[in-house]
């Protein structure tokens, strides 16, 4: 029996923002691989369109007879990196492989070319990395990850050093378009295996043959019930944002089976994080303010998000099956109105962002940075943020984006879900010797549990 | 397949004559109905069974005629709103 109340509670959260962010597709292509790189191209471009080529309608059936909008269809594979090709060029030919299969299914994005060098490089990996920017700028809708540091492994400082290099790259050859290309690629430490979420999706290689993941969104619906509770209790604030989650999580895990059931492909996780667009009303800012600070940024920012964050965490893991991937509140400062807001007052500063990641559910996220900062201090960025993550038993994440040609003070513009950024100004100190060492950052102590 | 169908918009003639005019031609049976005035706002429901051979988009787009009239009409399943406000 359908309550009033519920049909109207639901129809007003769709227009709070409710929403589906993303049906991803995780695709091995583990058998692909062969050692003839013309032979992969064409495997992996015959499996994807093969597996995936129902995806975008199944999504767009499901969002006409539920009324919850889906905003992404995504495809994620298996870390290209393990094809062990043997040179850049035959890493980048794959790549178009990939965007061609993503644009023929007609995907918003597809992701996985990626590698995992937590603890070492090989040759081939070496020379991925090294394809990293040509493959990002000759490719539309292709996203790159790699994964530096685990609580398990330690951090390789070798892989964070080329990051700096890479990123930097990347930003030159895509200089056209305010440097575009680093907004699709990201580093990790403790990577996930079946995150549905781009830039840093890809299909791990312990997942099956194919998978659905779904990522919810909502936080439009979160402020808005937030901002009716002035003064009351901390503890009251809560409870209400684990109702709010748990309610937005059972539309995702409805969407992922209705989905799973139609494309015949197995349901794998329900990741439950909050992620923000650049829409007015659809913002986590929004939230941290409405919780009673003035400006996302200012102190106590930090408190707001780690109590966001759990209660995302709580409310939603009994509203699914399966709760995996990032799982969270995401804060991609180009991506989120209120975010770009306290960075152009002054409240929010790239490091009091740094603090924010260690209790959100990734980390340095659609940062613009100034186009002259040096590789180094980047690679120290992402050093930085990789120790957050090691220590603590969490992922973390760098995406940042050294804007070719702009200084602090000017603004990129990415356009449509990557938005816009007010360029944030960097320590200006130099941590270049530190990074040029290399070598491997040892495993913490809690790491061992046998 | 059990829908839900909400028409909010601004209260005057014909409302109901209209939408229900669109569901009897499409074969579509409605099994409860229920309206009220919100603030000046017409907000009706009503719980329908539509037959297999009729898909909800075909239906949400002749609903969409009625849109230029101030009509927001929506058509869900009702699983969704099982989903999310049962345990």
């Amino acid at each position: 029996m359908v309550i009033y109340n519920d049909v109207l509670e639901t129809i007003r959260m769709l227009e709070e923002k409710l929403d589906i962010r993303t049906i991803t597709m995780g695709i091995s292509l583990l058998d692909c691989f062969s050692d003839d790189y013309k032979v992969t191209a064409t495997k992996i471009y015959d499996k994807i369109t093969r597996y995936a080529k129902d995806l975008v309608k199944t999504g767009e059936d499901i969002e006409s007879e539920y009324g919850v909008p889906i905003i992404n269809k995504r495809v994620s594979v298996t870390p290209i990196a393990l094809s062990a090709m043997k040179n850049r060029d035959q890493f980048v030919h794959l790549a178009h492989a990939l965007d061609s299969a993503a644009n023929e299914i007609g995907v918003n994005f597809i992701g996985g070319y990626s590698a995992l060098v937590q603890k070492g490089i090989n040759a081939s990996e070496h020379e991925f990395i090294a394809s990293i920017p040509q493959a990002l700028t000759e490719t539309s809708c292709m996203c790159s990850s790699v994964n530096v540091g685990s609580t398990k492994s330690g951090i390789n400082l070798d892989a964070v050093k080329m990051m700096g290099h890479i990123i930097k790259e990347t930003a030159y050859l895509t200089r056209e378009a305010d440097s575009i290309g680093c907004a699709k690629f990201v580093v990790f430490a403790n990577a996930v295996e079946d995150n549905p979420f781009m830039a840093g999706a890809f299909h791990g290689v312990g997942e099956g043959e194919a998978v659905i993941n779904v990522g919810v969104s909502g936080p439009g619906t979160v402020s808005s019930a937030i901002a009716n509770m002035k003064g009351e209790p901390i503890d009251h604030i809560c409870e209400t944002i684990k109702r709010i989650a748990f309610k937005i999580t059972r539309a995702g895990q409805l969407v992922g089976n209705e989905a799973s059931k139609r494309l015949n492909v197995p349901f794998g996780i329900l990741d439950l994080s909050l992620a923000p667009t650049p829409e007015v009303g659809d913002s986590v800012a929004a939230i941290l303010e409405a919780m009673g600070l003035e400006k996302a940024g200012t102190h106590g920012t930090t408190a707001a998000l780690a109590l966001l964050t759990d209660a995302v965490k709580k409310g939603g893991i009994m509203a699914s099956s399966h709760v995996g991937g990032l799982s969270g509140a995401f804060i991609p400062v180009s991506e989120d109105a209120g975010m770009i807001d306290s960075v152009n007052c002054g409240a929010l500063s790239f490091d009091k962002l740094e603090a924010m990641t260690s209790v959100c559910s990734v980390g340095l996220d659609m940062i613009a940075i100034a186009g002259d900062t040096p590789a180094e201090t980047i690679s120290a960025i992402i050093a930085d943020e990789a120790s957050i993550g090691v220590i603590n038993n969490k992922t973390t994440a760098v995406r940042v984006i050294p804007v070719y040609g702009k200084g602090v003070g000017e603004v990129a513009e990415f356009g449509g879900l990557l938005g816009y950024a007010p360029i944030i100004p960097l320590n200006k100190y130099s941590s270049a010797d530190f990074i040029n060492r290399g070598g491997r950052i040892p495993a913490p102590i809690h790491s061992f549990k046998n | 397949m059990k829908a839900v169908i909400t028409v909010i918009g601004e209260d005057k003639t014909g409302i109901i004559y209209k939408v229900s005019k669109i569901l009897y031609e499409m074969n579509i049976n409605i099994e409860d109905i229920s309206q009220t005035i919100m603030q000046k706002y017409f907000t009706m429901l009503m719980l329908v069974s539509i037959p297999q051979d009729v898909k909800i988009s075909e239906l949400t787009e002749k609903f969409s005629a009625l849109k230029e009239e101030g009509l927001s009409i929506q058509v869900q399943k009702t699983d969704i709103f099982d989903s999310m406000h049962k345990i």
